[in-house]
C-alpha cells in the first residue's frame, strides 16, 4: 500500500526523473511515428506490386512462347482446384520503342506486352492505372476524342484532337516542303538551261532542306511490314494499332525555376509510335510496327512506369507470327494466376513447379513475392534496422533513468531507514522503486505514446508545415509517386513498443531498488 | 509487585570493524524492561546507547547475546517475524524524527498500518485506520495539522507526530532513542510531559535513551550505561516522580 503512496508522492515530487523519462518519451514516438510511416510505405508498396503483378506468374522464355495455352490452363486449373479464381495469358516480349520528337528519334528498351484487356484486370491491377477515366473503367485500344487525365494540363488536348492538330501541322510542313523543293528545282533548272531533272538536282534539293538532326520518320530506320499500313492509314480520321505506354516511357518529370513538378511528354495519346520487336519464327526476323498512342499507364511504381508497353493480345500474336497457321492455336508466353483470398501461394508455385520442372520446360514459376523479393526484403531490413536503432536509443534512456533512480535511492536513504524501521520488509522497499520505475514508464511511453499518435494522425500537415518554413519539399514528388505520406497504425505494434519501453524503464530501476533493499537500516539511519 | 517483563536482554556484545581493527561498543550488556515503566537509559554520548537501541528494535544483530521479547527470542528470528516485531509490537522514535518528507502528517502516522497491511486489508479497514490515525494526531494534539507536511512542523511537532506513529499498531513497548535531544528544554518538557502521560493513562511500556541525567532521574527505573556496560540501575523506589505501581 505504502509504495503506492510513496511512488504516487515520488512522482509528483521529483521532476528530475521526468526529466529523464523524455528520452523515453521520445524514442516511444519516434519508434511508433516510424513504424506506421514505414508500415505504411510497405503496405502500399505492396498493394502496389501485388496489384501489377498477379499472385503466380508462368514465364515461357521461348521467343515463341508456350504452343498451346489452353491445355495449359487445363493442367493447371486440375493442379489448383477450387484455389483458382482468375487466369490469363498474354505475350510478353522485349522490344524497342521509337518516338518521333520534333525531328528527332528517341529510343527505350521497354517489354512490350500483349494483353486481353478482359482477363488481364481480373488477375491484377491495369485499368485503374490509365489516364482516361472511361479506360480506368473498361480499358480499351481505341484512340478517344479528349478527357485523358482532367487535371493536367499538359495533357488537355490529348486524344483526337491533338492528333488532327498534329497531322495538319505536319501536313501544312510537308507542303511547305514540296513547294520549296520544287521552287529550288525550278531556279536549277533555269540556271542551268536543263530541262530534265538529275540526281544531282534530287541531291541539291536535298541538301537545301538544311542539316538534319538525326534519323526521322521520313526515312525509316529498318524497312518492315508497316510500310503497305502507312499508305492504307490516314491520320486525320484513323488510327494504327492501339498502345499503351507505361507514362515515364514517354515522359520527363523534373522541377522548373520555380520549384514547381512538370512533366514533360515526348509522346501522349493521339501521337503515333514506333514499336521493333524480334518475331516468333525459327529464323529470327525484327518487326517494325507503328502504333498510335491511346493512353498512357502510371502506376506509381517507376520501375513498371518506365518499362512496361501494352498493346491488344492478338494484334501483337499476328504480328509475331504466334498463330500456328495449320490449326489456328495461338500461343503466348506468359499465364498469370489469381487464386482465392489466403491461399499459400508458395505451395501453388511448388506444384505448378513440380508438374513443369525446369529441367524439361523453359518456364519460370514465380509469385509475386518472389518477383519482388528484393525490394520487399530491402524494405523489412530497414525497418528491422530501424526498430533496433530506436531501441538502443530507448535503452540509452534506460541508463538515464539507472542513474537518476540510483541518485533518488542515495536521496531516500534515511527514508529508506526509517520505513525499514516501521517494519518494511527489504522486498517492499525495493517494489517502490521498482513501482516507480513502473509508473515512470508509463507515464513516459503513455506520453511517446500519445505524441506519437497525434504525429502520426497530423503527418501530411506537419510535413506541409515544414514546407513552408524550410521552402524544402519534405515528400519530393519527382521520387516519390505517393502525393500523401501514408501511414498505418498496427495495435501490436504499439502493445510491442509500450510493453519495450516500460520494460526498460522498469529494467533500469531493478538495480536501484536492489541496493535500497539491501540498504542496513541502522546504516540507512545514521545516513546524513 | 514487580510488573511482568517486556523486554530482556542478556550478554549483548557489539562491535564495529574498521580496518581489521575490533571497535567495541557493547561488550555484555544484560537489560530488563518492565511492562507499565519507564525505564532510562542514560549515558554518555558514544557510550552506545543507539548501538543497543537498535540491537532491541531488531534493526541489527549483536555479535553476542540474546533478545527476548516477551520470552521469546528475537534477534536470530526469521526476516519477516523482525519486520512484524518492529511494526506491530514496538514503536520507535528517533532523536531526529525521521518522518517521511513526502507525506502529511497524517500519512505519515498512518504509515504503520500501511507497512503491515496488503493493499486489500488496508482497504478494507481503511475507515478505521483513518480514525485510529486521527486519535493518535489528537491525542499528541496534533489534529489539526493533519495535513501538513513535515517541513512546515517545528521540531516539537515533528516529533509528537513521530510519537502518534509510534503508536499508531498499538504496540507493547516504546523505544526512544533521546526524543528530545534536538529540542529546546522547553519543547523538549512538553515531549516527556506526554510521553508520562500515555505512561499514565494508557499505561504504556516506554524505554527512554537519554545522556541527561534530569531526564533519567525522572523514570521508575534508570540503567547507566558506560563503556559499552551497564553499570548501575536505580531502584523503582528511588524514582518517586513514576512511582505509580507502588500505591
Ligand atoms: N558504523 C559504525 N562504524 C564504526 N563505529 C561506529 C559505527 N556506528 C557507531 N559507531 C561508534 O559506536 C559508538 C557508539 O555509538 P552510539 O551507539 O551512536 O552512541 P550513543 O547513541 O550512545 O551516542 C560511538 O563511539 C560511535 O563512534
Ligand atoms: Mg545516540
Amino acid at each position: 500500500m505504502y509504495r503506492w503512496l510513496l511512488c504516487f508522492r515520488y512522482l509528483k515530487t521529483r521532476y528530475i526523473a521526468l526529466a529523464s523519462i523524455i528520452s523515453v518519451t521520445l524514442g516511444v514516438a519516434t519508434l511508433i511515428v516510424v513504424n506506421s510511416v514505414m508500415s505504411g510505405f510497405s503496405t502500399e508498396m505492396h498493394e502496389r506490386l501485388h496489384g501489377l503483378a498477379s499472385d503466380v506468374m508462368i514465364e515461357c522464355h521461348a521467343t515463341g512462347g508456350m504452343p498451346d495455352p489452353d491445355a495449359h490452363l487445363r493442367e493447371i486449373e486440375r493442379i489448383c482446384g477450387s484455389a483458382l479464381v482468375g487466369s490469363s495469358v498474354s505475350v510478353s516480349v522485349p522490344s524497342m520503342l521509337g518516338i518521333d520528337f520534333r525531328g528527332q528519334q528517341i529510343g527505350r528498351h521497354v517489354n512490350l506486352i500483349g494483353l486481353d484487356p478482359a482477363t488481364y484486370d481480373s488477375v491484377s491491377d491495369f485499368g485503374k492505372y490509365l489516364l482516361h477515366p472511361e479506360n480506368q473503367k473498361s480499358a480499351s485500344f481505341e484512340l478517344r476524342e479528349s478527357g485523358y487525365a482532367p487535371d493536367r494540363k499538359e495533357l488537355a488536348a490529348a486524344g483526337w484532337r491533338h492528333r488532327r492538330d498534329r497531322v495538319s501541322e505536319e501536313r501544312r510542313i510537308e507542303q511547305m516542303v514540296a513547294q520549296e523543293r520544287k521552287m529550288m528545282a525550278e531556279l536549277h533548272r533555269k540556271a542551268s538551261g536543263q530541262t530534265e531533272p538529275t540526281e544531282q538536282d534530287e541531291a541539291a534539293a536535298n541538301a537545301a532542306k538544311g542539316p538534319s538532326f538525326g534519323p526521322s520518320f521520313s526515312q525509316p530506320l529498318i524497312s518492315g511490314s508497316d510500310d503497305r499500313l502507312v499508305a492504307a492509314v490516314d491520320p486525320m480520321t484513323e488510327q494504327f494499332p492501339g498502345i499503351i505506354l507505361g507514362i515515364s516511357t514517354c515522359s520527363v518529370r523534373h522541377r522548373d525555376e520555380a520549384g514547381q513538378v512538370k512533366d514533360h511528354y515526348y509522346a501522349q495519346p493521339g501521337d503515333d509510335v514506333r514499336m521493333i520487336f524480334p518475331n516468333a519464327a525459327g529464323e529470327t526476323k525484327v518487326i517494325n510496327q507503328k502504333f498510335t498512342v491511346v493512353d498512357l499507364y502510371e502506376s506509381g511504381m517507376s520501375e513498371y512506369d518506365s518499362t512496361f508497353a501494352f498493346v491488344r493480345l492478338d494484334q501483337l500474336q499476328e504480328f509475331r507470327g504466334m498463330i500456328d497457321p495449320e490449326t489456328g492455336v495461338r500461343s503466348v508466353t506468359t499465364i498469370q494466376l489469381k487464386l482465392a483470398e489466403g491461399t499459400d501461394l508458395n505451395v501453388i508455385r511448388d506444384a505448378l513447379r513440380d508438374r513443369f520442372p525446369p529441367e524439361l520446360y523453359a518456364y519460370n514459376i514465380q509469385t509475386w513475392r518472389d518477383l519482388q523479393g528484393p525490394l520487399l526484403s530491402a524494405v523489412r531490413l530497414e525497418t528491422t534496422i530501424l526498430n533496433i536503432l530506436l531501441f538502443l536509443i530507448i535503452a540509452v534512456a534506460g541508463f538515464g533513468i539507472l542513474a537518476t533512480f540510483f541518485m533518488i535511492v542515495v536521496e531516500k536513504t534515511r527514508d529508506i531507514g526509517t520505513l525499514k524501521a516501521l517494519g518494511a520488509s527489504g522486498r517492499g522497499v525495493s517494489s517502490i522503486f521498482m513501482t516507480y520505475g513502473l509508473l515512470l514508464g508509463f507515464v513516459g511511453s503513455g506520453a511517446g505514446l500519445i505524441g506519437g499518435l497525434l504525429f502520426v494522425h497530423y503527418i501530411n500537415d506537419i510535413a506541409e508545415l515544414l514546407e513552408m518554413f524550410t521552402g524544402q519539399e519534405v515528400f519530393d514528388p519527382t521520387v516519390y509517386y505517393f502525393t500523401e505520406i501514408p501511414t498505418i497504425v498496427h495495435p501490436f505494434t504499439l502493445v510491442w513498443v509500450m510493453c519495450g519501453a516500460v520494460g526498460i524503464a522498469v529494467m533500469a530501476s531493478v538495480l536501484p531498488a536492489m541496493r535500497a533493499a539491501r540498504m542496513h537500516p541502522v546504516q540507512a539511519l545514521r545516513f546524513e | 509487585m514487580p510488573t511482568p517483563i517486556v523486554l530482556t536482554a542478556r550478554g549483548l556484545k557489539k562491535s564495529y570493524h574498521k580496518d581489521r581493527i575490533d571497535v567495541p561498543v557493547l561488550r555484555g550488556v544484560d537489560l530488563e524492561v518492565r511492562q507499565g515503566l519507564v525505564t532510562a537509559l542514560v549515558g554518555r554520548s558514544g557510550s552506545g546507547k543507539s548501538t543497543l537501541m537498535h540491537l532491541l528494535a531488531t534493526l541489527d544483530r549483536p555479535d553476542e547475546g540474546e533478545v527476548f521479547f516477551r520470552g521469546n527470542r528475537i534477534d536470530n528470528a526469521p526476516r519477516a517475524v523482525r519486520d512484524r516485531y518492529r511494526n506491530h509490537e514496538i514503536g520507535i522514535i528517533f532523536q531526529f524524527y525521521h518522518l517521511l518528507p513526502e507525506l502529511s502528517a497524517i500519512e505519515n502516522v498512518l504509515a504503520p498500518a500501511m507497512i503491515g497491511q496488503s493493499v486489500w486489508s488496508y482497504f478494507k479497514s481503511r475507515s478505521e485506520n483513518h480514525r485510529r490515525a486521527e486519535a493518535m494526531l489528537d491525542r499528541v494534539g496534533l489534529l489539526h495539522r493533519a495535513k501538513h507536511r513535515p517541513s512546515e512542523m517545528s521540531g516539537g511537532e515533528m516529533q509528537r507526530v513521530a510519537i502518534a506513529r509510534a503508536l499508531m499498531t498499538d504496540p507493547k513497548l516504546l523505544l526512544a532513542d533521546e526524543p528530545t535531544g534536538n529540542l529546546d528544554t522547553e519543547t523538549g518538557q512538553e515531549i516527556l510531559r506526554l510521553l508520562a502521560d500515555l505512561k499514565e493513562r494508557d499505561n504504556l511500556t516506554i524505554l527512554m535513551i537519554t545522556h541527561d541525567d534530569e531526564i533519567a532521574a525522572s523514570a521508575d527505573v534508570c540503567w547507566r550505561m558506560q563503556d559499552g556496560l551497564i553499570h548501575s540501575e536505580m531502584g523503582v523506589e528511588e524514582t518517586p516522580a513514576f512511582a505509580t505501581h507502588a500505591a
